[in-house]
This record gives structure tokens, C-alpha cells and sequence, in this order.
């Protein structure tokens, strides 16, 4: 029998979700889409990421061979341009024309624009597709100030994307009194306002932009107040329109005001054709947002595949982050006295407005706005859909959330139905998700973002699921064994003491003594870190190369591309004028790219994986060694210049700093360790911030511990104060070595101690007064660990058969990838980006 | 065509890695080619990564799931398997080519069609 046909017109995110919807419930449908835009769908909810190094692929919604593995037949650039329902025939731009039984108008919105004399300058422009956003960012480079008309949820997206485009000045231009009419009461937006302007952003609240001035580009906008503004550049984001033109042309019904009219069914008034998304007019409203057109598009795939599925409007509660700030609103969020009570929180201090309508019984939660803070608004929004009776004191709900909520959150997840939607993006239940844990044995939050969908959306509910699944576990008495995978079902600590007590020293043996099947990239390299912290032999030796992670298993950083890093070690960051001209001289020869580390250091980049021997054969001829900066160990230790020069300087940092960074190179650890040497209090190597740090006294060194920077920064604990050299290092020696035996895998030393119970307090206690009495055994564990420190890029040169190893091609060893390609930027190379298809 | 054109010769069963990748250059192709010695299993498959393209599975870890062998791409875990080429990560890379191996006189051989 004959497919059915399915025509879809557009290829946005709402028809790209129908097709993947149909497609998982039925193959009896021949399925075609026309996009008019020449690139597969992607996501319009985080085009601003675009600005943030996101590639238009990494905003791919699918991969390109998705719709060939579907069978979908998909056409780009080439948009429908007439219909005839008589015939039930579409005519494509290229000339083509193709016959439906179903046709699916999923063609979106495009920008409002305003009717304003002067929108056609040059320097104007919409935000909604990729190619506006090129448009913009080239236009931006030349432009100082810049103006968005709109200040609902898309005009504040596009003025984020103008600072993030370097545009000096940017202002908000509103018609309405107040920002985000549509989500946020007055004195919301006063807030919401303070803190965009504190950002730099200039807000214009009422204000009705009469021309846009300018010969060929705009200069300036004028306004009905008699008021000017000159710009550079204008961004029109006032709101949508659907695209319900082609629809109108063939008779299709739409809404005095736009939109194409449709059903419960999604059914136009054609029964063989459809609406979906920010085109379709359901009950006099069109839903702009991302979860009712997916739930459009499941209702639709469900009655095409003889479900009986309705759509019946949905909750047009948001929670999104702009600009930094947490904005959300939820269920009846303008509802006022007298129809109920309101409770309003405001602190200015920290920019937080929070405002609850409950019913005046005082028995439900009806909707309400957070600012600043929507950590609450799960469990709010879950608490008005579902009817929970509210408690006692229900400000509780919002104050509540302050305090890290865990109370509050806790109790209310227990309290949810099973029927409370957790991702309305996909339509999640509590139910599923509880389901996936107790009957999927799903364990972890990827195995229930496979097995149910949930939080693959906008995100937003993940929290909540994660909280669900440990809630779950815990209702099962379930104990979760920090283990490392599916082939050891030891942890961290214990798999250390086992291989220590066995003498084991190679991955193969540990496997087939501890473990099971063939290992994966998981433990291969936990494994292949404590033997190093044991035993502190050549990594690459006995078979252990690999079972290495990328970047030990060539001694050397992948970067994008495949090409390598370099980093010689430059102990202290001292380092003589001959020794620079050395690395000069190695990268103008091999062509790489030189730029100074964080950790005082020289950094090489671009360097083919052949060329890796022969570069560090010349760095090591010229005295210099491996910088282990692919390693998870030591880095560098860094140093001010301290008491030999600098006139505050109490003592000589920089030979304590190359001191300890000599005892210590090559170390391997848990995760990688940075440290830090001052010579007096104004701390210009900012030790502080290091996993061990020491500042100088009058009276000795002060130890500081645990310190980060990175993603979570965080400052280093006070350990010992006024010690002595020697007593300074005894110190470091214990803490290294209990860190190294007792951190779970790929933990900073500043994660550890937040983790211990005690905390600093028990550290201290471990490491200067020996409580665990252990201190004896780690001093002579870390001698031995330093005694046996080799260069290991020296014994990689001088060995034969680990040389072989650094070639591209094993049938060509002398030819290099071919495929790495560099772009000159600024005089030197840098690595092309990332491909896209 | 013959038997014996569908098949280059890659190299010698010496020079491939013992539990890992080489990368064997078949004209402008290239192929990544394991030796799961642990299992005692060959397998081939297109050494680019299809997450970002990159030149790089050759140089990944293999291991096992469950029973199915796999590969870790070294930039960023993305995991494949060595049977069917699937993608096991979960997040619809794709899947990526596998070739037929055989193993004769000491050289191997990886099949020129993908399977």
C-alpha cells in the first residue's frame, strides 16, 4: 500500500520536533519538509550563544544525516510558494511541484516591525535567524552605540547579544511603561531595570519612536516626546507575526490580527491541513514560546497515528536568564487584590523582588514573579499546578529558597503527584522520571535524559530531576557506591590500597585482578593515575601508554584540530635570556604559536604529532624538561619576584618557589595542583588562589591550602602560620599525600576539603598533629616518589619503540594529517575553526 | 574486480598497538585500525570523529559496554561502537563507518568498503 504523504512547510523547531515526534510512533508516512532558510533547524531559544563562540552547528538540533537516516525527504532554501487545495499540490520555489494527503503549515514567525519612517536604513535591524545575527555582528564591528526597540524577552536577548558584540553604548527603547509587559508587574521591572542598568544598560521606559533619522544609514532615532537619540545601529525586536501569508492565499482561515486558525486538533479549516507553532491561532492567542509548540506538535503526531490527542492551551509560565538575571513568572502572575493576597519581597541590596498570589483562603498558591533569584520556581510552579495546600506560613516558599531551599524543596518533591509535569518541554511527569529510576535502573541524569527526555529541552527542570532521582534512591533504600564504572566495582581509595598492597603496576594486571570485561575510557586513566601516584614509573611503559587519557598518552595537550601543545618546565617562572631565545628559536623553526600561561610560562602551539620528539629533543638538549602540563599533576608553582629585588620583599620567593616546584614536578594526583610563593603580604603571585600557597612573614612562611580558580573560584584556607622552611615542606608533603590517597577522581584539592567531613579543622589536625598517624609513612612515600622523578619526555626521545608511536600514519610514518589546517591571526597561526558539515 | 583489490594492506601486525589505534592512510581517507588484543578481536573504522570533525578516533581509547566494544574520541569522550559503528554517547552524533579486517601472514588487511 502506498504511504501516506506528509508535506511540512518550514523547518524551524516546532517542525523539526513534529517530524521526530512522527516519526518515533509510526513509519507509514512518506514525510517531506520545505525550509526556507538553507540550514536544518536549530535553536532559536539560544541563538544568543551564537555570540558566545556557539557555532551555528553546535545549534543544530539534529545531526546532518538525521533526516537521510528517517527517511525524511528535507529541502533547504527552497520554500513553498503556492498551494492548490483542490489538487492538494504545493509548488517550491525551484519550480517543483509535490502532492500531499496531509500538509503542516510549521512556518513560525518572522520580526514585527513597527511602521516607522526611516526602518529601511541601512544600520537596522530584526533578530530572529542566524543570518541576522551575522548580519549584526558584521555591522557591529564599526559601531560605537547601538539600540534595541522592544524591551520584552527578545529585545533584552538582542541587547545582550549588542554587549557581547562589544557595542559601547546600548539602550533599551520601550513603548510601554514598564520591561517585559507580559511577564512582570511595575515594580518587578523597576527592579529588573536597576539591575540591567547597573550592566550598563540605559533603559527608555515610554517611549514611541516617531522616525529613524539618517541619509543612507540611520544616525539617530527620533521621538514623540520631542526627544533624539543618536546611534550607530538599531535592532527591531517588538514582538512576532506569524507567517500566515502562504495559508491566506490558498483560503486558508486566519485571525483578524495574524495567525493561522486551528482546532484542538491542530486542524485548519481543511481537514487535511494543519497548523503547529508561532503560526497556528488557537482560542485567540498565538503561544510564542518553545514547550506549547512542541506540545502543538505531539498533539498532532498523536492524531495522525489515530491517537486522540488535545491541545487546550497551555501554561505560559517562563523561567529564563537574562543578561545574568534570573527572570521568571508563573500561573496567574498579575491576579491582584481583592481576587487574592499578594506577598512581596524586595531587597534591593541584592536585586532580588519576589511576589506570591496566593487564594484568599489561604489554602493555594494562584502564580507570582521572582527576580534576581528564581532558585523557588520549580517547586512554586509545581505547587500552583498541582493544588498543593500551602503551608502555614506560605512566604516560607520564597524566603525559604534564601536559605538553599533544601527544606522546602525536599519535602515539596515528596508531596508532588505523580502526574506533575517536570519538563513541560517534553512532557515529563514525576512518574516517568521515578519510573525510569525504580523500573529502567537508570542511575544517573544521562541515563534519564535517554530514557525519558527530560531536561533535553530548555534545561530549566533539571534541578528537579536530579532531586527526584536521588529522592528515589534514597525511597529504595539504595545505596550509591561511589564506584569508578562498570569494571570495578571498587572506589578511588580502595582500588589505590589494593594496588599498592599487590604491587601491581601495569592496567592490564589490575584489570584482570580486580576487574572485569575490557575496561573503558573511565578507568584506563584512574588506573593509570595511581599507578603513576604509586609508583611513579615511565607512563608509557608496560602497555600502560594505552590506557592513558589523550593528552599523557603523547605527553602533550590535543588541541582543537589535533594538533599539540608544548610546554617546557620554567621552574618559579625564572628563566634566563638564552633559555627564551632557545624557545624562540624552536617555535619560529617548527612554526608554532607562543603565548605566555597563567603560570608563568611559555605555551607552544600547533605542533604536529610527528614533529613532538624532535621538538622536545631540542628543548632538552637546551636544558629544559617536561612542563607535565598535560598531566593531571603538578603545573607550576608560581612566584613574585620577591626579596632579591623587590624593595617590600621580606624573603626570596623565588628560590622557595623553585625549590618546591623541583621537589614536586611530575607528581601525579587526582586532578591537577597549581601552587604559589609570595614574598610578602601584598601576594602579587596570588597564592591564595593555588591548591597550596605560601606567603612570607616576618617570622617564616603562612600555608595556605585548597585555594581555586577556575569555573568555581575559590579562596585557600590558613593551614600553619610562621613556619620555618623545612617544617613548611614537611607539611606540604603529608597534605599532598593524603589528597593523592583519598580524593575521588578528578577532584580539586578545593572540592576535597569541601567534601570532608570536618573540614579544615580535620585537616589541620591530620597534617600537623598527625591524628591518623599516618605522617611517617606519607614523608617516606613522597621521598620515594620524588627520588624516582625521570624527565619522561627524555626517556620518550630515547626510546625506540615509544617514538615510533608519534606518527600520524602507521603506513606512512614520515607524512603528517594532512588535515589540520591554520588561519594567520595577528601575525602568528592560529588553528582553523571547528568544522563545520 | 578480484578478491584481492577489495583489500589494502594496512601494515604489519607488529606495527599496529596492542589494545589501541593506529590511523592507516588509505589515499585521502584515513582509518583508524584496533587491535583488541584483550579480546583478540581486529577492528576498523573512519578515524574522524563525527561529533566536530576531527582526525582523532585512532588515537582514543577502546574498552567495552556491557559487551559491546568500543572507542573514546580523545577530544571529548564521545563513544562508538566497534561492531556497528552506533554511537553510544546518547546524543545522536551519528554513527560512523566500520570496515572488514583480516589478518594474513603477518599483515593486515582492512576491507576498502565500509561494511
Amino acid at each position: 500500500m502506498k504511504k501516506a504523504q506528509i508535506i511540512v512547510i518550514g523547518n524551524g523547531m516546532v517542525g523539526y520536533k513534529f517530524c521526530e515526534k512522527l516519526k518515533s510512533k509510526s513509519e507509514s508516512f512518506d514525510l517531506i519538509v520545505f525550509g526556507e532558510e538553507c540550514r536544518r533547524a536549530y535553536d532559536r531559544v539560544h541563538l544568543s550563544e551564537y555570540f558566545n563562540g556557539k557555532t551555528a552547528e553546535d545549534l543544530s538540533l539534529s545531526t546532518a544525516t538525521w533526516y537521510e537516516e528517517q527517511n525524511i525527504t528535507l529541502f533547504l532554501s527552497n520554500p513553498i510558494v503556492k498551494i492548490d487545495r483542490d489538487f492538494k499540490m504545493v509548488y517550491a520555489a525551484d519550480g517543483l511541484s509535490y502532492a500531499y494527503d496531509y500538509l503542516v503549515f510549521a512556518t513560525g514567525s518572522a520580526a514585527f516591525v513597527p511602521t516607522i519612517p526611516g526602518v529601511e536604513k541601512d544600520g537596522v535591524f530584526v533578530y530572529r535567524t542566524i543570518e541576522d545575527l551575522e548580519l549584526i555582528s558584521e555591522f557591529a564591528k564599526k559601531a560605537k552605540t547601538g539600540a534595541v526597540i522592544g524591551g520584552g524577552l527578545l529585545g533584552l536577548e538582542a541587547a545582550k547579544a549588542l554587549i557581547d558584540l562589544g557595542i559601547e553604548q546600548t539602550h533599551i527603547i520601550e513603548f510601554a511603561p514598564r520591561l517585559m509587559p507580559r511577564q512582570i508587574d511595575p515594580a518587578g521591572s523597576e527592579m529588573l531595570k536597576s539591575k540591567l542598568a547597573d550592566l550598563g544598560l540605559k533603559i527608555h521606559l515610554n517611549k514611541n519612536t516617531t522616525s529613524i533619522e539618517g541619509e543612507e544609514k540611520i544616525i539617530a532615532m527620533q521621538f514623540s516626546d520631542d526627544t533624539k537619540l543618536e546611534v550607530d545601529m538599531l535592532v527591531i525586536s517588538a514582538g512576532i507575526k506569524p507567517r500566515d501569508e502562504l495559508a491566506k492565499a490558498c483560503g486558508i482561515e486566519v485571525g483578524p490580527r495574524g495567525g493561522i486558525l486551528v482546532n484542538e486538533k491542530m486542524q485548519t479549516n481543511d481537514p487535511s491541513v494543519f497548523a503547529i507553532g508561532e503560526c497556528a491561532l488557537y482560542d485567540g492567542m498565538i503561544y510564542g514560546l518553545i514547550a506549547p509548540g512542541y506540545e502543538m506538535a505531539e498533539v498532532l503526531a498523536a492524531n495522525l497515528c489515530e491517537g486522540n490527542k488535545e491541545f487546550t492551551g497551555f501554561d505560559m509560565s517562563t523561567k529564563l536568564k537574562l543578561i545574568g538575571i534570573d527572570v521568571a513568572s508563573f500561573g496567574d502572575n498579575f491576579i491582584d487584590e481583592p481576587d487574592c493576597r499578594t506577598i512581596i519581597f524586595e531587597n534591593k541590596h541584592k536585586g532580588i523582588y519576589s511576589r506570591i498570589n496566593v487564594s484568599n483562603d489561604g489554602q493555594h498558591l494562584l502564580g507570582g514573579i521572582l527576580i534576581g533569584d528564581a532558585t523557588a520556581y520549580n517547586m512554586l510552579l509545581q505547587t500552583v499546578n498541582n493544588k498543593i495546600v500551602l503551608p502555614e506560613n506560605p512566604e516560607e516558599l520564597i524566603f525559604g529558597s534564601r536559605s538553599g531551599g533544601d527544606g522546602v524543596e525536599g519535602a515539596g518533591i515528596v508531596s508532588l503527584p505523580d502526574s506533575a509535569l517536570i519538563c513541560s518541554c517534553e512532557g515529563v511527569s514525576k512518574g516517568d522520571i521515578c519510573g525510569a529510576v525504580t523500573n529502567l535502573n537508570c542511575e544517573n541524569l544521562d541515563d534519564i535524559k535517554k530514557c525519558t527526555k527530560a531536561g533535553t529541552g530548555c534545561g530549566g527542570c533539571i534541578p528537579m530531576v536530579k532531586d527526584l532521582m536521588v529522592h528515589t534512591f534514597k525511597s529504595q533504600g539504595k545505596y550509591i557506591k561511589n564506584v569508578i564504572c562498570e569494571h570495578f566495582n571498587y572506589s578511588r581509595q580502595e582500588l589505590f590500597d589494593l594496588i599498592h598492597i599487590h604491587e601491581l603496576k601495569s592496567y592490564d594486571e589490575v584489570l584482570n585482578e580486580f576487574g572485569k570485561n575490557d575496561g573503558c575510557e573511565v578507568c584506563k586513566p584512574l588506573v593509570s593515575s595511581l599507578l603513576a601516584s604509586l609508583w611513579n614509573e615511565m607512563i608509557l611503559k608496560k602497555g600502560n601508554d594505552v590506557a592513558q587519557d589523550s593528552n599523557d598518552r603523547f605527553l602533550a595537550n590535543i588541541q582543537k584540530g589535533g594538533s599539540y601543545s608544548v610546554v617546557p618546565r620554567v621552574p618559579g617562572g625564572e628563566i634566563t635570556p638564552d633559555k627564551l631565545i632557545i624557545i624562540g628559536e624552536v617555535a619560529k623553526k617548527y612554526n608554532l604559536y607562543t603565548k605566555i600561561t597563567g603560570g608563568q610560562r611559555i605555551d607552544m602551539f600547533g605542533a604536529h604529532l610527528n614533529d613532538l620528539p624532535v621538538i622536545w629533543e631540542e628543548l632538552i638538549a637546551a636544558g629544559f624538561e617536561s612542563g607535565h602540563a598535560y598531566g593531571k599533576g603538578l603545573r607550576t608553582v608560581k612566584s613574585c619576584v620577591g626579596s632579591t629585588w623587590c624593595r617590600f620583599g621580606l624573603h626570596d620567593s623565588v628560590s622557595y618557589a623553585i625549590r618546591i616546584e623541583e621537589r614536586y614536578r611530575g607528581i601525579r594526583a587526582p586532578h591537577k595542583f597549581k601552587s604559589a610563593v609570595s614574598g610578602c603580604i601584598r601576594e602579587c603571585a596570588e597564592a591564595q588562589s593555588k591548591d597550596f600557597g605560601i606567603i612570607a612573614t616576618e617570622k617564616g612562611w603562612n600555608l595556605y591550602v585548597c585555594g581555586n580558580g577556575g569555573s568555581k573560584p575559590q579562596h585557600a584556607l590558613l593551614l600553619a602560620t610562621d613556619l620555618d622552611s623545612e617544617t613548611c615542606i614537611k607539611y606540604i608533603d603529608r597534605f599532598l599525600m593524603f589528597y593523592i590517597r583519598t580524593a575521588d577522581p578528578l577532584t580539586r584539592t578545593a572540592t576535597w576539603l569541601n567534601k570532608m567531613e570536618g573540614g579544615i579543622d580535620y585537616l589541620r589536625n591530620v597534617v600537623i598533629n598527625d591524628s591518623l598517624g599516618m605522617a611517617a609513612q606519607w614523608e617516606q612515600e613522597i621521598e620515594n616518589l620524588i627520588s624516582s622523578y625521570k624527565c619522561e619526555w627524555k626517556e620518550a626521545v630515547e626510546n625506540p619503540a615509544i617514538r615510533k608511536r608519534f606518527s600520524h600514519f602507521v603506513n606512512a610514518p614520515e607524512e603528517k594529517d594532512p588535515t589540520i589546517e591554520f588561519v594567520d591571526m595577528r601575525g602568528q597561526k592560529r588553528v582553523a575553526e571547528w568544522k563545520t558539515v | 574486480m578480484t578478491e584481492t583489490s577489495n583489500w589494502l594492506a594496512a601494515c604489519r601486525v607488529e606495527d599496529a598497538v596492542e589494545n589501541g589505534g593506529v590511523c592507516v592512510k588509505n589515499g585521502e581517507e584515513q582509518i583508524a585500525l584496533f587491535y583488541f588484543k584483550r579480546r583478540n578481536e581486529w577492528f576498523a573504522t573512519q578515524n574522524e570523529c563525527p561529533h566536530r570533525k576531527q582526525m582523532a578516533l585512532s588515537r582514543g581509547m577502546i574498552g567495552s559496554t556491557t559487551d559491546e566494544p568500543k572507542v573514546a574520541c580523545p577530544f571529548h569522550k564521545k563513544t562508538f561502537s566497534l561492531h556497528t559503528g552506533e554511537c553510544l554517547s546518547g546524543d545522536e552524533c551519528g554513527a560512523i563507518k566500520t570496515y572488514p579486517v583480516k589478518i594474513d601472514n603477518g599483515v593486515v588487511y582492512i576491507g576498502k568498503y565500509p561494511k
